[in-house]
């Protein structure tokens, strides 16, 4: 009886819990919002699966809980109930399945007409780079990371002199253009996640990862670390700044340039007789 | 009178011939001393003490460990003592320790030793010696394991799953100190002392079951356990190749997983290495892990149903399919938990598919424990308390496995607290919950008293309320975007700080059920020497272990004569039949007169 009522008060609680509890994704800031429908549809269909379940089994311990005199019924199988109940667990799976491969889809398929900019993560800081004004990012090898060349770009690439480098800095994004972003890391693993974007992908050391989004509101977001990479894990925090296109390109404009950079250091970029071996390109 | 729909060749009524023994019984080594009696010890149950006392203290490590990193997520800041390098330290030791040392070896070393050859009728494991070799190694495995606490630079702190390259990294607590090294030779000692038993337990169900005693009379509990055996030997050689490279990766500078690289501004001497093969060569281990520590359970909480709901377990057959559809497909599955590592996204379709597609045996398996308590005659013992409390914790983590099974789904909820309240629900807590149904159960087999009753429903329902309250709360943290292993959040532009308040709560939560769990050790003990003595088959159960001459069983289980099976293990309220239950070496159902 106790045991029946308990059961009953943890569906309910339960049900309360994530109706009322005011602890709830963020309020999305990209073009997933396929995701978070994908997850209330899964919300909705799991919730009544457990509640059934377990309100069913405090059924069962109320009405069938041992008195004087009960005998348990013999019945070893029922083929027709259980293929009732195999394939109406097939439907449901398949109804979560069938968004879920759906959106995965697109969250595979990057448009045509995004933005590439890169994301290179290190031990515990996150640094960015973006095209110049050819709109090509050049080619780049862990193996060229020195203190005045952070990000390894190939100094060989003219394509690399005027990619803007952002060392620990902002990263700004416009605001409702689709942006890839090119995952890297030039130590250990890691993982770009913005919780208001909905994106994730871990940045691999050895090669090139990415993920896709538009940016639908302006604002401030956090970038998290989300793959364990060491003592300072969970200090490893960036921000990305969605603005509008006018603040976007004034931001732009502030920006230096992988040859500036290299200038100011002192360092020559143009010397192409030593460049013996062939540098992977993005 | 046999009802519709019954099972051919398992009910009574249709026992066919029983066939005569193939074999010579087994000629067993008889101890000569206490040594050889009760240390070195060939006897499985002896065995399956130590596995299972050995288990259990490294247990108790982790809860303390559990304590500690819980209250620095609750109350950031307040203990001094607890910093960045001894929180990953605790993350990593507290898991590796539940999973391997705890889970797999108490379930397989523990109930695998003592159960198997008590319930198929057998004198003992069929290579004794080996099964003697295979404690002594993993109790070994436990000491290394041990040891990197207290060696400079403490034990790891790579989280359990070990990825490189940070695992074997200087940024990381024990990477380039000994952490790491004993860490990995621990596993490696693991590995061969769990084959050692492995393959006595699969030859044993394969070779030793007694007359009549047919695969399909076998109790779940013993499908539950072999197949999880079958699926640690071919899941744990993945790993042991793994943490041999990785070894090697770190002592001998050789790169299986470490591509070329620059740690703090210095160019290491590693090249070409893929940290991706680590994380395939570990996640085709680890999902099989899951149903390791799983399968088990389903198969004694299917025990545990039916003796106690007295009605036999409804739908044996597709029971035993479930067991072995569920670890087949579990080695299809594993870069599930590589959605966002940065593999090939078209695995994704292929990964999601078969994950989701496991759920359906897994679902027959719940819909068939609770069709077997309907229309049952419920003793709401202990045993079945947690049986009861399983099935929720279980259905509660299977269904937010829909969720992460589901690559798209995944994306935001991968690496955040989410995922450490789905696999804490469904492969700790659920899992755990059938220990101690089964300890509950078996104690009075193993030392012909019962467990205090007041005692174990105060730590029933501590552990259960208390477990829920930790972990169900848990997903909305993670729902809300907090990532795990962060050892603080720290400052932030996020709205995650509003997460606090319920991190103090789980913290509580958690200290609360810590303690209760001193509370059962303390009945474990106590009631050696004071508990009800309650003769040979307290529960009235079918199984061929509550049907030995003595109890507890003496060595060789049997006394003259193995006992012969005529019906499977499931007669419980068999109709016309005088009791609610028919052992399973009874040859005829007396009737009611």
């Amino acid at each position: 009886m106790a045991v029946a009522l308990i059961l009953v008060l943890i569906v309910a609680g339960s049900v309360l819990f994530h109706l009322l509890s005011p602890w709830w994704w963020t309020p999305i800031a990209s073009n997933w919002g396929y995701i978070d429908d994908t997850i209330t549809i899964t919300f909705w269909i799991t919730g009544i699966v457990f509640a059934a379940v377990v309100l069913f089994m405090a059924y069962c311990i109320y009405r069938f809980r041992h008195q004087p005199g009960r005998r348990a019924v013999y019945e070893p199988e029922s083929r027709k109930l259980e293929w009732w109940l195999t394939i109406v667990t097939g439907l449901g799976v398949a109804a979560m399945l069938a968004p879920g491969l759906f959106v995965w889809h697109q969250f595979i398929a990057v448009p045509k007409d995004a933005t590439e900019f890169e994301v290179v993560g290190q031990q515990w800081l996150w640094n960015f780079r973006l095209p110049g004004k050819d709109g090509r990012l050049g080619a780049v090898d862990t193996r060229h990371v020195s203190a005045d060349n952070p990000l390894g770009l190939d100094p060989d690439d003219p394509n690399a002199h005027d990619d803007l480098v952002i060392e620990g800095g902002d990263l700004h994004l416009e605001i409702g253009k689709p942006v890839k972003l090119l995952l890297r890391s030039i130590d250990v693993l890691h993982d770009f996640y913005v919780p208001e974007f909905r994106a994730k992908m871990d940045m691999v050391p050895g090669m090139v990862t990415y993920v896709w989004f538009t940016p639908i509101r302006t604002g401030t977001f956090e970038i998290f670390c989300a793959e364990l990479c060491g003592v300072g894990h969970a200090d490893m925090r960036g921000r990305v700044v969605v603005d509008t296109e006018q603040n976007y390109q004034a931001w732009l404009r502030e920006q230096k340039t992988f040859r500036h950079m290299s200038a100011r250091a002192g360092a020559r970029i143009d010397a192409s007789e030593d460049a013996g071996k062939e540098s992977k390109t993005e | 009178m046999v009802p519709s729909g019954a099972v051919e060749g398992v009910l009574p009524g249709t026992a066919e011939g029983v066939p005569p023994a193939e074999a010579d019984d087994l000629e067993l080594y008889h101890p000569k001393s206490w040594v050889t009696k009760y240390v070195f010890s060939q006897d499985a149950k002896v065995i399956a003490i130590q596995y299972a006392g050995t288990a259990l203290a490294i247990g108790f490590v982790a809860l303390v460990l559990s304590w500690l990193m819980r209250l620095q997520l609750g109350f950031p800041g307040v203990f001094a003592f607890i910093d960045a390098a001894t929180y990953y330290q605790f993350i990593t030791m507290h898991g590796m320790i539940m999973v391997i040392y705890l889970l797999t070896a108490l379930f397989l070393g523990g109930f695998g030793n003592y159960l198997i050859p008590l319930m198929i009728g057998a004198r003992d494991m069929v290579f004794p010696y080996v099964n003697m070799l295979s404690y002594w190694v993993y109790l070994l495995a436990v000491l290394v394991l041990v040891a990197s606490f207290f060696m400079p630079g403490g034990p790891t702190g790579a989280g359990w799953t070990l990825y490189p390259p940070q695992a074997i990294l200087s940024g990381t607590p024990g990477g380039q100190e000994w952490g790491i090294i004993l860490m990995l030779v621990s596993l490696i000692l693991f590995i061969i002392g769990f084959t050692m038993g492995g393959l006595n337990y699969v030859v044993t169900v394969l070779q030793a079951r007694t007359r009549g005693m047919t695969l399909m009379r076998m109790p779940l509990t013993v499908w539950g356990i072999f197949t999880a055996t079958v699926l640690a030997l071919l899941a744990f050689p993945a790993l042991f190749v793994g943490a041999v490279m990785l070894l090697f990766d770190r002592v001998l500078n050789t790169s299986f997983f470490m591509p070329a690289l620059v740690e703090m501004g210095q160019r290491l001497n590693y090249d070409g290495g893929s940290p991706i093969l680590f994380q395939h060569l570990f996640w085709f281990f680890g999902h099989p892990e899951v149903y390791i520590v799983a399968l088990p359970a389903f198969g004694i909480v299917s025990d545990l149903i039916s003796t106690h709901a007295r009605r036999n377990i409804f739908g044996y057959r597709m029971m035993v399919w479930a067991i072995v559809a569920i670890g087949a497909l579990s080695f299809i599955v594993w870069a599930h938990h590589m959605y966002v590592s940065g593999m090939h996204p078209w695995f994704g379709f292929f990964f999601a598919t078969t994950t989701l597609i496991i759920a359906i045996p897994t679902a027959i398996k719940v819909y068939n424990w609770i069709l077997t308590l309907w229309r049952g005659d419920i003793h709401l013992t202990i045993p079945m308390l947690f049986a009861i409390a399983f099935i929720v914790t279980f259905v509660n983590g299977g269904l937010t496995g829909l969720f992460l099974g589901n690559a798209v789904v995944d994306v935001p909820l991968s690496d955040t607290m989410f995922v450490v309240a789905h696999f804490h629900m469904v492969m700790g807590v659920a899992p755990i919950f059938v220990i101690f149904g089964a300890i509950y159960h078996w104690y009075p087999k193993i030392t012909g008293r019962m467990l205090d009753e007041t005692m174990g429903k105060i730590h029933f329902w501590i552990t259960f309320i208390g477990a829920y309250a930790i972990f169900f709360p848990m997903h909305y943290v993670g729902l809300m975007g907090v990532p795990r292993r962060y050892y603080e959040l720290g400052e932030t532009v996020s709205n995650l700080h509003s997460s606090d308040a319920l991190n103090a709560f789980i913290t509580v939560a958690a200290l609360t059920v810590g303690a209760a769990q001193i509370l059962f050790l303390f009945n474990l003990f106590w009631s050696l020497s004071r508990g009800r003595q309650v003769g040979g088959n307290p529960w009235r159960a079918t199984t061929l272990e509550w049907q030995t001459p003595e109890t507890p069983p003496r060595h060789g289980n049997w006394g003259k004569e193995l006992p012969v099976v005529y019906r499977w293990a499931y007669d419980y309220n068999v109709p016309g039949a005088d009791q609610d239950f028919v052992p399973q070496n009874q040859p005829t159902i007396t009737r009611a007169a």
